[in-house]
């Protein structure tokens, strides 16, 4: 049986040898692989990518203080772009599933519809989510926007939960039983930090501060993005540290909404606030590549 | 001599509710003639048919040319431009005119220039492109194109894909890569693990299904038909402990998260097993079953996770937390629906207990369950009233007071659930009326005609004595009558003219329409009842013509005969309430018309004439307008 990091291990290298590039997780903090550069910049554009990657991704409403055998505030994402996307896309995608130990023929795949978006992001795609024997083990997606731009190539996005898909291959009912290393269990890894997180996630973030912290990033961000135009030397300008800004906001977005603390009425604008941030750094990376 | 054709449009898989429409819109395809006949899995839409020419007919176009007076240089133009010579040209009238001949053309030519047109031009709810920005656009991409005429490729590119003659199979029973022919095409996909009916997919899934114990439902399996390209169910158990959930939550679990039939046991009540359908042709070693009772454990786990966890707040103590849910940003939270429905269910002479849901209604939606189930929302604020230990009849109506969902859907069993329904869906409607948020054409975001739909079926079939203009006003009343208006007709059946006859006469209560519209029908089909219908609507006609409103009868001064006669006979019946016999007048009408002269030289008997057609017709339009009812004479 091949533990989370063999499983890891064996994703990576299939991918790699498919011609993609293997990146290391993004070190701000996002809620989903989608997020980080190498994808929500990276699909911009007409430049040919490929990259995977594994992104642990917090999500802090998701959060059960380590005590839901499913449910955690951070997972792990392995994150596939496919720019533009081959032909036989869901064939290389079934090939990864067989070069982890999966025998499609005892097996039951069904691709059902699922729309990826968010909003935040002003990005949205087509596609499904796979399932395995009636569990969701792929987010798949030809991505048609983001930013708010529509895309040149209509990359694929291969997301792999996998936490829960090695749990299905381990045979494990909680995630915390999975073997992460020889020996080690996946809680000796990570169950503190699901309790401790969800507690200062649900009980001890300060609610004000993060409000704070959100129109310093925003300010930050919007500060920047009105500097681009008259940039002397556009190479130099620090897009990628503008899109940090947007992280940031997204996530102390996150945050707030964990502690309850955005009525259902603010949601939407506070959303749009950081689309709006989005949007203007999409805009600026696409603007920037011109240039170069 | 005629060929058959084979189209397949080979694609990833296809949302399952889009295909039907699709099929539609191809089985419309123009192939000169021949009729087409449609099939599809999830990866391929196909149109096959019978019997297409292999050329169309040569034929002749006739091109006006100018006038003759205009003289020989315009005709000579004329021709030129036509690339014809002068003297072929004829003369018909006054003008030239050039018969040019058009050859036929091979149809494989044709449908190569129609069929990629045809393809993309499917409009589905949502599409993609996937080779670049200014590429086609699809359901999802398109892999591979089999197109036949005969045993010939029909040759065409989409997307710089170009069509063939090979198909492929299953994605893990079949072939990738197979040579058809149109004689070869169904067997060899079903070789390679894909049943290209609808019909035998729904019923594998349906025999196999039924026989492991499922409680079928015909959405799942329409579902499941059009998710699948080789269908097999198989049976899958859980631990009978969480039958302790409700059934609701178990069942709404396995229909709508895993895609599962419920199984059930004795006397109706859930069986700890559910039926899966894979898309594969079996499961050796269980392994897929395995797989499913995992996932399915883990899901009712949560559900368990969510019943304890809002165990913890009741109902009742939940009421304010509801002024954080947004109802309408400009109607504000639900907090303020809550306390607008009270005063609805109070307005409606609701009891404590209907008023008492009221006040609960809406505090599920602020629980852990109903965020997860959202179709569950009413149905678990019922089963949490009922733990909680409220009245039966407060769960009761709380679990109810969505309905009904559609016009197919029953309304609420009990008195409190119509009332807490009738409420809830009248305060929306007044609401959002108040702020002009009216339904237009397709726009409907807040599904009103769907609770104005609510609010009739309820009144009629609940047999609710309110009157219409007491629980709406002005373009809200207007709204109603026009959902009744539907309802009586595409529901409950009555011709649109009944409808009219007794809508137009005026409405109390909607009960009371339902019960006159009986009348009509009823007597409508008896023989003397469509010329007494032309009767009314002469007489109609007379006192229009005459300018006339209403005056008293004067019985003294009726003509002894078929005048008195006719006034004897509609007084009995009319003293007998509703006309059920009304079509018995017919005799005394047609002998009143035949002999006697409404428009009498003496202007007093005229008056008086007039007077009396003019009471009956009031006495029996209490009923329905007869003048609406369409007859035989009438133009449509």
């Amino acid at each position: 049986m091949d533990t989370f990091q063999d499983t890891v291990f064996k994703l990576k290298r299939y991918w790699a040898d498919r011609g993609a590039i293997i990146q290391e997780p993004y070190d701000v903090e996002v809620g989903a692989g989608t997020m980080c550069p190498e994808t929500f910049l990276r699909v911009l554009g007409p430049k040919p990518y490929r990259v995977a990657y594994v992104q642990p991704s917090r999500r802090p409403a998701d959060g059960r203080y380590g005590e839901n055998p499913n449910r955690l505030y951070k997972h792990q994402q392995l994150q596939v772009i496919l720019k533009p996307t081959p032909d036989d896309v869901i064939d290389q995608y079934l090939g990864s599933l067989k070069a982890i130990g999966i025998d499609l023929s005892k097996h039951d795949i069904k691709f059902e519809e699922d729309n990826w978006e968010s909003p935040t992001l002003g990005a949205w795609g087509i596609g499904w989510q796979v399932m395995l024997d009636g569990m969701e083990i792929t987010q798949f997606t030809y991505f048609q926007q983001c930013g708010g731009i529509d895309l040149d190539l209509a990359p694929a996005e291969l997301t792999y939960g996998l936490d829960r898909l090695v749990a299905f291959l381990q045979n494990v009912e909680s995630v915390y039983d999975i073997e992460w290393a020889p020996g080690v269990k996946y809680s000796e890894v990570r169950l503190a930090e699901e309790l401790q997180f969800s507690v200062y996630n649900f009980e001890a973030a300060n609610v004000d501060r993060l409000w704070r912290l959100l129109s310093e990033y925003e300010a930050e961000c919007k500060e920047l993005l009105a500097q681009y135009e008259k940039y002397p030397e556009k190479r130099r300008f620090p897009v990628l540290a503008t899109y940090d800004q947007v992280l940031k906001c997204s996530h102390l977005f996150n945050l707030l909404d964990a502690r309850g603390a955005i009525s259902v009425t603010e949601r939407v604008g506070v959303i749009k606030r950081i689309r709006d941030l989005a949007v203007g750094t999409a805009k600026l990376w696409v603007a920037q590549q011109g240039a170069a | 001599m005629s060929l058959d054709f084979l189209l397949e449009i080979g694609t990833e898989e296809i949302p399952h509710w889009m295909i039907p429409g699709a099929l539609a819109q191809l089985s419309k395809l123009d192939l000169l003639g021949a009729a087409p006949s449609v099939d599809a899995t999830p990866r391929r839409l196909v149109v096959r048919a019978k019997g297409l020419p292999e050329r169309t007919p040569d034929a002749e176009q006739i091109v006006k040319g100018p006038p003759i007076t205009a003289g020989d240089k315009a005709a000579e133009g004329f021709a030129k431009k036509q690339g014809a010579d002068a003297s072929a040209l004829r003369k018909a009238g006054n003008y030239y005119e050039l018969v040019k001949s058009v050859p036929g053309r091979a149809v494989r030519e044709i449908l190569a220039e129609s069929l990629p047109i045809a393809i993309l031009g499917i409009q589905w709810p949502k599409s993609m492109y996937w080779t670049d920005r200014n590429g086609p656009r699809f359901i999802r991409p398109v892999r591979w194109l089999v197109a036949l005429l005969g045993d010939q490729v029909i040759p065409f590119e989409i997307a710089g894909l170009k069509s063939g003659n090979v198909t492929r199979g299953h994605r893990q029973l079949g072939a990738s890569s197979i040579p058809v022919t149109i004689a070869t095409y169904e067997s060899e996909l079903r070789k390679n693990g894909v049943i290209l009916g609808a019909h035998d997919r729904r019923h594998k899934i349906e025999t196999e299904a039924a026989a492991l114990g499922a409680k079928l439902d015909r959405e799942l399996v329409e579902t499941l038909t059009y998710i699948t390209e080789f269908p097999t169910a198989i049976k899958g158990g859980f631990d009978p402990a969480y039958l302790e959930l409700p059934a609701e939550v178990l069942t709404t679990v396995m229909r709508h998260h895993q895609k599962y039939f419920s199984v059930e046991g004795m006397q109706g009540a859930l069986a700890p097993n559910f039926v899966a359908v894979m898309n594969t042709s079996g499961d050796p070693d269980g392994l897929v079953k395995h797989g499913n009772e995992r996932v399915l454990k883990a899901r009712f786990n949560d559900a368990r996770f969510f019943w304890n966890v809002d165990q913890q707040k009741k109902l009742a103590d939940r009421v304010d937390d509801l002024a954080k849910v947004t109802f309408q940003a400009k109607l504000g939270s639900y907090k303020e629906k809550t306390d607008r429905v009270v005063a609805v269910v109070k307005e409606l002479g609701g009891n404590e207990h209907a008023q008492r849901a009221a006040l609960l209604a809406k505090c599920d939606l602020t629980t852990e369950m109903v965020k997860e189930f959202t179709d569950l929302q009413g149905v678990v604020g019922g089963l949490y009233a009922k733990a909680q230990g409220e009245p039966e009849a407060v769960s009761r109506a709380i679990y109810e007071h969505y309905q009904p969902l559609s016009m197919e859907d029953s309304i609420p069993e009990t008195s409190e659930g119509r009332i807490l329904a009738l409420a809830d869906k009248l305060d929306t409607l007044r609401s959002c009326f108040s702020i002009g948020m009216i339904p237009t054409g397709s726009k409907d975001p807040f599904a009103l005609r769907r609770a104005a739909q609510g609010v009739v079926k309820i009144l009629v079939e609940g047999a609710m004595e309110y009157r219409l203009d007491a629980l709406a006003q002005g373009e809200l009343h207007a709204f109603l009558l026009e959902r009744a208006q539907y309802y009586f007709r595409e529901v409950r059946g009555f011709k649109y003219d009944e409808v009219n006859a007794v809508l137009k006469v005026g409405v109390s209560t909607l009960r009371d329409v339902e019960v006159r519209l009986n009348h009509v029908a009823r007597v409508r089909p008896t023989p003397n009842f469509e010329p007494l219908a032309a009767s009314f609507k002469r007489i109609n006609n007379i006192l229009k013509q005459a300018g006339f409103t209403r005056g008293v009868v004067d019985i003294g001064m009726l003509e002894a005969g078929p005048e008195k006669e006719l006034h004897e006979a509609y007084w009995s019946l009319a003293a007998f309430g509703p006309l059920e016999d009304v079509a018995e007048l017919r005799p005394y009408i047609d002998r009143f018309f035949d002999t006697v002269m409404v428009n009498a030289p003496d202007p007093k008997v005229r008056e008086n004439r007039l007077s009396m057609l003019s009471d009956m017709l009031q006495k029996f339009s209490s009923i329905a307008d007869f003048s609406e009812i369409v007859t035989s004479g009438d133009q449509k």
